[in-house]
């Protein structure tokens, strides 16, 4: 095509970004006395195990049924009134950030693969010209997790660990996963180039 | 269900890299292993989307937010938000953030020794029209220390985001100068290989859209990554 033009090239969110206009909802995809609320908490260190105190975090999801709030999800499956499936949050001093959301649904994947429940996410931050992309698993979803493409694709030792949420012991609602983002290091978080 | 169609993915040295040394920041935060590999699955080519509801009708007058005008040489920034096809791209949300004229941004964790401006916050948002165009009115940042080295200035810029159409067009960018002498000595511009791909960074001094006795105009495209051409080979 003959308009064919180049992306715009990515910068740094910088460490400033929380003049941004405030974020209606922030964290919170859904209320914390929903029925289906879970609670992650994360953690972002860097490759001198210092957390990381000036991120902003990004989700972006499907419901509980497995269906997108997107225009190019054309199945036939169930939308939830008020659930967009999008989330920000800041990390604070020690690095944590917190998301009230729920366990999405399973989705297709490439060659009639079933994906595993997973949430993207998006890291921003001063010291990352471009967003990191990741993936949120959850530990307890053991045979969703088996036949995942992309966990599957995933075959060095212990990599595929660093994108499981791991359920905390039973007790307290709503249910809470933990998840670590490790910038580098032996436990180095997988990261995607997409 | 089909294979969705992917987006098309930039040549290397027309984005930034993650490690790039001269900015010390990226030493302990830029990935050390390889990135693997995501296919476009529906979890890609969706994404959030918001329309007018997040936006007032004043959101993109930085000038307008406070009982008086704020000190500086109010500008006009403008463009049009379209994919790499040239395709204009309508109701795209545009947030901003910039430091004020004297170089500070109103941020606790900004120590820079200039004044704040009781009449600028900084910080605006709007919503790209049906031919995908927008436009700002703000003042002209000024540049500020940022410790990279013991006499580091960044160039004025204004901070853009943008979601797009998908998860993969989501883009944070920084809008520069034109002739600005600082942009040859600054890590986070050079950061970008490519001489051409980096003056996409630039805008550009538009007299047409200049308001005569009040206010200079910018022009500021912005591309956001576009559809392959061809869906995806299964
Ligand atoms: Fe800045």
């Amino acid at each position: 095509m003959s308009d064919q033009r180049g992306t715009t090239p990515s910068q740094t969110i910088g460490p400033f970004h929380r003049i941004m206009v405030p974020w209606e909802g922030g964290a919170e995809l859904v209320a914390t006395d929903d029925a289906d609320a879970i609670r992650i908490q994360g953690r972002i260190v860097d490759g001198a195990g210092q957390p990381v105190d000036d991120c902003v975090i990004e989700v972006w999801q499907a419901n509980v049924h497995g269906r997108y709030a997107h225009a190019e999800d054309t199945r036939e499956m169930p939308l939830v009134a008020g659930f967009e499936g999008f989330g920000r949050a800041v990390t604070d001093g020690d690095g944590r950030f917190d998301i009230v959301t729920v366990k999405p649904g399973c989705v297709p994947g490439p060659e009639e693969t079933v994906q595993a429940p997973h949430i993207s996410l998006s890291v921003f931050a001063r010291g990352l010209l471009k967003q990191l992309v990741t993936r949120i698993y959850f530990a307890d979803e053991t045979a969703a997790n088996d036949q995942d493409p992309v966990l599957r694709s995933i075959t060095e030792a212990g990599r595929r660990e660093t994108l499981l949420a791991l359920p905390r012991a039973a007790g307290g609602a709503p249910p809470v996963y933990d998840f670590e983002i490790r910038l580098q290091g032996p436990r180095e978080t997988v990261f995607f180039d997409v | 269900m089909d294979q969705p169609t992917g987006y098309n993915r930039d040549p290397a040295a027309e984005q930034p890299p993650y490690l790039y040394p001269d900015y010390r920041s990226t030493v302990l935060r830029a990935p050390k292993r390889p990135l693997v590999p995501l296919p476009h699955t529906l979890s890609e080519i969706t994404g959030p989307v918001y329309g007018h509801e997040k936006v007032g009708p004043l959101d993109h007058d930085l000038t307008r937010q406070h009982d008086g005008e704020p000190l500086g040489e109010r500008i006009i920034v403008h463009g049009q938000v379209m994919d790499t096809h040239g395709r204009p791209l309508p109701d795209a949300l545009m947030e901003i953030w910039q430091a004020n004229s004297a170089g500070r941004y109103r941020h606790d964790a900004d120590n820079h020794p200039a004044p704040l401006d009781p009449n600028f916050s900084g910080g605006g948002r709007c919503t790209s029209d049906a031919d995908g165009r927008y436009r700002f009115v703000t003042i002209k940042p000024a540049a500020y220390p940022w410790g990279n080295d013991p006499n580091a200035w960044r160039p004025a810029h204004i901070h853009f985001s943008l979601f797009g159409t998908a998860f993969v067009t989501r883009l944070i960018t920084q809008m520069y100068f034109p002739g600005d002498p600082l942009l040859d000595c600054d890590p986070i511009f050079n950061s970008t290989a490519d001489a051409a791909a980096r003056q996409r960074l630039v805008c550009r001094l538009d007299l047409e859209k200049t308001e005569p006795e009040w206010a200079l105009a910018y022009e500021f495209d912005i591309v956001l990554r576009g559809r392959d051409a061809t869906p995806m080979e299964g």
